[in-house]
């Protein structure tokens, strides 16, 4: 083990899978001899060369149409979109085309591209630098979608996701990137905790707490303090947004009949929204309250210096709990 | 036609010369143009609309008889594949077609300088393209009769999937370009790749992406754009104040503009521009000069927005009356073999016809393939329901249709490279 920190976390897997494959490149604007703007991939272009971890010109609909060009000629390209509201000029390259190849050539193309994408608020930053939208992308057919939540999985998870034969947008919790944790550098991407599945990173038995990205921490804390009223919350982190691991909720939720889902993104059309219908058809007769959702508001993201009022708390989830539970 | 270093020519850099040849400079009238085509000086010929056979000093071309004669027969089939489709469309067999009609030679001539191992990114106008690379002229109907996206694999022809959104696929034929340098698959006998896509486009960021790329890169990528003069309605004024083909020097790489509708320039332009890609020259920028004689797409109505006579003026341009008019001349060929590729292309629209007709919807439930590698337990749920919903009725929708094949008769293929290829090809 190794104490590193979530940055460090990721920087170690995309150097192992650099190591591992010769057709892993990394491109994004910054990401060289810089290291890219959170120093995500600091060293890489050094230890790998130019050809393979590429600084590109500013435009991010260039990043992700010259990385499908790349898959398209056998490379695995990982992109970094440098902030989260930057990510839509490159919108229609995700959905119009990285996401659709595969249908579209009747199974014929494959696009294995990786789309890092720094997301969420909490470090005071200006407009379009804390946008959490995951959403857009979780709605759209042909890609998967997942949120690491801290350093020992991000490690695996970046590696699993280079690894897939699928599209994968690869949310990162920037908020967190600084936070320390034990890392198991040695650890077997293979081996690891499947991407697609849900893990319950703390066990409870009245009320299923979901939870992902930065969110996962706060909602740790919140189980925690719930435990002092008594109240035993089970917390899922659930990693992967697309496809959503219904059979890790589902089954939760049946044994605590109570389910509250958070999210930074606005709770309009996000995916709290999408598990709290799936929640009512699988465990309708489990329920003992609706499913809650805590997320941020219906407004674009606020200045920084109220960012906290929009980020969802430790006190407002324990006010949902309080909710669920008198119902 | 008289040719002579042009002005703008002698502007270019020392860099640029192997890849871009001193450019012509004749009277519109003489390149044969209308006068109100708004064509500058500037247009490489080597055959004129009266198929008279002229030489250009920095696109010499060798060509045989049977050579020309292949690039006859490519115009004339893939014109009546075209032909037959709008047919097919106005009988309700094709949603809609997108008409190449007048760009035929530019398609052709491009076509025929890739070699096999070079890739091709069209747009959804490139059935001459599809045709010079092999691709089976059914599975464009598919995609336009609503049977599949497209379906062919674009590593068996290298001829990637129609793109319709407009321009995106510059920045794919960019990376991939990207990739041939990676690979070390350069040089004389190594690949490039060809970027198709129109006048409109040419305002479409991505394009302008792809050309940034292309260039800080130096990647192995050729832009051919058909500047066909219209965007569905709006006519090229409307894109670029200056011709197309100088946009390129603003992102620091060659470009040329060639006749479009003259099947032996395009031919020659092309190859020497991927030729130079090859020998890490990085990528040049063709914009064919070409007129669309029909309409954008079978649901589009020209005559709302464009004059008869500019078409008329058009029709004498035609790309396929001047290659037919020099062949004769030239006694590469004789009426025979006029008649026979006649005869073949009629054959072609029969074979057309009935196959389009004949092809079966695809099963319901297909439409839950080929979305992820894998499983996928959503996408696998909303099948399983969908097949139980079907199975509640009687009449079977939910059994797959059988994927018969229609009766294809003796089909006339385009397989290999029509006799263009040069030596250095696996």
């Amino acid at each position: 083990m190794t104490t590193l920190t979530l940055a460090r976390a990721l920087n170690a897997g995309l150097r192992r899978a650099l190591e591992d494959d010769p057709k892993v490149l990394i491109m994004g604007e910054d990401v060289g001899k810089l290291g890219g703007v959170f120093r995500i991939t600091d060293e890489l272009q050094k230890d790998f060369g130019e050809s393979r971890v590429i600084d590109t010109p500013l435009a991010e609909s260039g990043i992700v149409g010259t990385a499908i060009g790349l898959a398209l000629r056998g490379y695995r390209p990982v992109c970094e979109i440098q902030f989260d509201g930057f990510v839509f000029p490159a919108f229609n390259q995700i959905v119009n085309q990285l996401a659709k190849m595969r249908y579209r050539s009747s199974g014929n193309v494959a696009l294995p591209v990786v789309i890092r994408i720094p997301f969420g608020g909490g470090i005071g930053a200006v407009e379009h630098h804390s946008e959490s939208p995951e959403a857009y992308f979780a709605h759209t057919a042909g890609l998967r979608v997942v949120a690491c939540s801290g350093g020992p999985e991000a490690f695996t998870m970046i590696q699993q996701a280079i690894r897939c034969d699928d599209p994968v947008i690869f949310f990162e919790p920037k908020r967190r990137y600084w936070e320390k944790a034990d890392v198991d550098t040695t650890a077997s991407a293979a081996a690891a905790w499947p991407l697609d599945a849900a893990r319950i990173v703390a066990e409870g038995t009245d009320l299923t707490l979901l939870a992902y990205g930065p969110m996962v921490k706060v909602a740790l804390a919140a189980a925690a303090a719930a435990r002092e009223d008594s109240r035993s919350v089970e917390v899922i982190d659930l990693r992967s947004l697309s496809p959503l691991d219904m059979k890790t909720i589902s089954a939760s939720v049946r044994r605590t009949g109570h389910c509250v889902v958070t999210h930074e993104a606005p709770v309009f059309g996000g995916l709290g929204a999408e598990i709290a219908a799936r929640v009512t058809e699988e465990c309708f007769y489990c329920l003992e309250a609706p499913v809650l959702r805590v997320g941020g508001f219906s407004t674009p993201y606020p200045p920084s210096r109220i960012e906290d009022h929009y980020l969802p708390d430790l006190d407002r989830m324990l006010d949902a709990v309080d909710r669920a539970f008198g119902f | 036609m008289s040719v002579e270093t042009g002005g703008s020519s002698a502007a270019q850099s020392a860099t640029q010369e192997v890849i871009s040849p001193p450019l012509a400079s004749a009277p519109a009238a003489a390149a044969g143009l209308p006068p109100d085509a708004g064509a500058p000086a500037e247009l490489i010929q080597l055959l004129t609309p009266e198929g008279e056979r002229v030489e250009h000093p920095g696109y010499p071309l060798d060509i045989s008889a049977g050579e020309l004669r292949g690039l006859y027969r490519d115009l004339v089939l893939v014109r009546r594949m075209d032909t037959e489709a709008i047919a097919l469309q106005r009988q309700g067999e094709l949603g809609l077609w997108a008409s190449l009609l007048g760009q035929e030679a530019a398609q052709i001539g491009s076509g025929r300088a890739l070699r096999p191992r070079d890739m091709a990114f069209p747009t959804y106008r490139e059935h001459g393209v599809a045709w010079c690379r092999g691709v089976d002229p059914l599975k464009l109907l598919e995609l336009f009769r609503g049977v599949s996206h497209g379906g062919w694999d674009p590593a068996e022809h290298n001829f990637h999937l129609y793109t319709i959104v407009i321009g995106n696929q510059t920045l794919h034929a960019t990376g991939y370009a990207m990739g041939i340098q990676r690979d070390g698959a350069t040089g004389d006998g190594g690949e490039a790749v060809i970027a198709y896509f129109g006048d409109g486009a040419i305002s479409q960021g991505d394009v302008n992406e792809a050309f940034v790329w292309a260039s800080v890169f130096n990647a192995p990528v050729v832009f051919f754009c058909q500047n066909n003069q219209w965007a569905i309605s709006e006519p090229i004024e409307r894109q670029s104040r200056i011709p197309l083909y100088q946009r390129a020097r603003g992102f620091g790489f060659p470009g040329v503009r060639v006749d479009g509708n003259d099947v032996l320039a395009c031919l020659a332009v092309t190859r020497a521009a991927l030729q130079a890609a090859r020998e890490g020259q990085g990528p040049t920028l063709i914009e064919a000069f070409t007129y669309r004689m029909g309409a954008h797409t079978t649901t589009d109505d020209p005559t709302r927005y464009r004059l008869a006579g500019e078409l008329e003026a058009w029709k004498l341009r035609d790309p396929i009356e001047r290659v037919k008019a020099y062949l004769v001349r030239s006694g590469a060929a004789d009426a025979s073999f006029l008649d026979d590729v006649e005869a073949e292309a009629g054959r072609l629209g029969a074979w057309l016809r009935e196959a389009c007709r004949a092809m079966p919807d695809p099963s319901p439930l297909s439409a839950f393939e080929h979305i992820y590698a894998g499983p996928h337990p959503i996408v696998d749920a909303e099948r399983q329901a969908y097949a139980g919903y079907l199975d509640s009725f009687d009449d079977g929708a939910s059994t797959p249709v059988p994927n018969v094949a229609a009766e294809r008769p003796a089909v006339p293929q385009a397989r290999g490279t029509g006799g263009f290829e040069r030596s250095g090809e696996a």
